[in-house]
């Protein structure tokens, strides 16, 4: 059934069609519509959830984890600095190995105080061992919380769905609700296999000595490895039922004989594929890689879209300060160790931040500057900033 | 692609008119997107919200900065702001006014203008108040029958499946409206 809906809105159906069981959340600023379309759910008893508000984000993460430690299957949402709050239990979550989902809208960090989008909430979570993966629809949001719940519950690993303050927020457009049926038969209820047993008591989070904490370490990266597979065959499975998919990690656009390789993630991605075809249009070589997910980082779909390509123009919608756009850097690192004449020259362009807006125009300048020079002689470009 | 901004003060009902909007075009299987100003709102301050209207699949992600259509819910922010700005030559201005659209000459020059009272409507269907008639129902019927971009029963449809209450004096007021709109 298509309906016009919020990207909000699309959180909370997706929640809703995963039947999540505890839902905990801050119902105050920088919250959003997610939750409150989602305790809605639950008062007119469509979704039967334990709804709990609670006086922080760091506390909703901590409910989360006490719920899905007691096998329930729990959900929160938040946005900047509610995220940016949890920070230390986003670790124990991931650590503990609970398999929570958590929407994100992407919003600035203050000061200056911002309501509108970038990424820095999100990736400056990078090393806390969450899986992330960047919407530009408001359908792969509603699909991407169904499968985030699939994927997370077999590797253990918690997962972050995120999606642009307004650009995709607060914007309606029409959505595919899957039948719920159907939704059950592609995610069964939750069997977590360590969830606490009170007739078979045994301790959780406790002192791990240098023997063993090594070893734990060892199992999350590799937990993170075997996503890799798992994100794909939970794609695959997801087509076969609903008949959409995402390509898994991340999605090529028009890059056969592409001789300029955009590289993109979120509403930008989207914006991205219209200037795409236009210059395709006007017989320019050109394609996008749309990064869907930043964690695990697909090494080797980055390494197979842009090895050999002439030139590549990376757009972050974030900075790490005294360093340069977090997607751009990472893109770079990978590409470090093939084969030097397949290694294309990347461009970091830093674009949008704070919600500034990025066109069509933005993406023309960013392409036709690429094309101008021979190697970047910044590590960044910035665009429209006013010196 | 056809992209519309519609201007109201905060309250009036800007944005639930660009969703309605947007709900009416998507019954007859075109692709929509609406979206209100990406801010923070205030009651009685200028407000915006924006429609785009296409028959594939709508990939711009960013603001509208070129309407091809105008809906203004309040006339005395014609005065107040820039209300035309971008707007591309001879597009549509429905303007919330009991005036004839001559009395707007000024905007006559470049473009189409169209002039309904839909606040007189409102209050006759008892909409809202004296001081807060709610128009954003009424007004959109005047934008159905001006520009001819979709039908009023899909119109009427999407009134009484996105008002959350007096649905069939809304419709009653969308009927007015198509019937009555000067331009």
């Amino acid at each position: 059934m298509k309906k016009i809906l919020m990207g909000n809105h699309a959180v909370s159906y997706g929640a809703l069609l995963s039947r999540v069981e505890v839902i905990a959340a801050y119902p105050i600023t920088p919250q959003t519509q997610v939750v409150e379309k989602l305790s809605e759910m639950c008062a007119q008893g469509k979704l039967k959830a334990r709804y709990i508000n609670v006086e922080s984000e760091h506390s909703a993460m901590a409910a989360c984890i006490a719920a899905e430690q007691a096998g329930a299957r729990a959900f929160t949402a938040t946005s900047s600095h509610g995220l940016t709050l949890m920070h230390e239990l986003l670790h124990w979550a991931a650590g503990a190995r609970l398999p929570i989902v958590m929407a994100n809208i992407n919003r600035s960090m203050a000061p200056g105080w911002s309501i509108w989008t970038d990424q820095n909430d999100s990736l400056s979570q990078r090393d806390t061992g969450w899986l992330q993966i960047y919407c530009e629809s408001s359908q792969e949001v509603l699909d991407s919380i169904i499968q985030a719940y699939k994927i997370a519950e077999q590797v253990l690993l918690p997962v972050m769905v995120l999606l642009d303050a307004f650009f995709l927020s607060h914007t309606y457009e029409p959505v595919d609700i899957p039948d719920q049926g159907l939704v059950d038969q592609f995610l069964p209820k939750l069997d977590y296999a360590y969830k606490i047993d009170i007739k078979d008591p045994c301790s959780f989070g406790s002192l791990l000595p240098p023997e063993y904490y090594l070893e734990l370490r060892y199992k999350m990266q590799k937990a993170m490895e075997e996503a890799h597979d798992v994100i794909i065959q939970v794609d695959k499975e997801y087509q076969q039922m609903f008949g959409r998919s995402y390509g898994g990690l991340v999605e090529e656009y028009r890059t056969e004989d592409a001789e300029l390789v955009l590289v993109a993630s979120s509403t930008a991605a989207s914006t991205s594929r219209m200037v795409v075809d236009q210059l395709r249009d006007e017989g320019m070589k050109v394609g996008m890689l749309k990064m869907r997910f930043f964690r695990p980082f697909p090494t080797q779909e980055v390494i197979n879209a842009l090895k050999g390509v002439k030139k590549v123009a990376v757009i972050d919608r974030n900075i790490s300060y005294g360093q340069g756009g977090i997607f751009c850097e990472e893109i770079r690192s990978v590409l470090y160790n093939i084969d030097q004449h397949e290694r294309p020259p990347v461009f970091g362009y830093i674009a949008g931040l704070g919600g500034r807006d990025i066109t069509p125009t933005t993406i023309r300048e960013i392409l036709s500057h690429t094309l101008k020079e021979d190697k970047p002689k910044e590590n960044i470009i910035w665009i429209g900033v006013k010196r | 692609m056809i992209e519309v901004r519609i201007h109201g003060r905060g309250g009036q009902g800007a944005v639930v008119a660009s969703k309605i909007l947007a709900v009416s075009i998507f019954k007859e299987g075109k692709y929509v997107q609406s979206f209100p100003n990406f801010g923070v709102e205030r009651r009685g301050a200028p407000v915006t919200a924006y429609t785009r209207i296409d028959d594939k699949a709508i990939l711009l992600r960013c603001k509208i900065y070129n309407p091809d259509h105008l809906v203004v819910l309040d006339p005395s922010l014609i005065e107040a702001i820039n209300i035309t700005e971008g707007l591309k030559e001879k597009g549509w201005v429905i303007i919330n006014s009991d005036k004839e659209p001559s009395h707007f000459n000024s905007l006559q020059k470049q473009y189409r203008v169209a002039t309904i009272d839909a606040s007189g409507i409102a209050l006759k269907h008892g909409l809202g108040s004296k001081a807060n008639p709610i128009v954003n129902t009424a007004i959109l019927g005047a934008f159905c029958k001006t520009t001819g971009l979709f039908r009023l029963t899909s119109l009427m449809e999407a009134v009484r499946e996105e008002v959350p209450s007096a649905q069939e004096r809304n419709v009653q007021a969308v009927e007015d409206a198509y019937q009555q709109v000067k331009y």
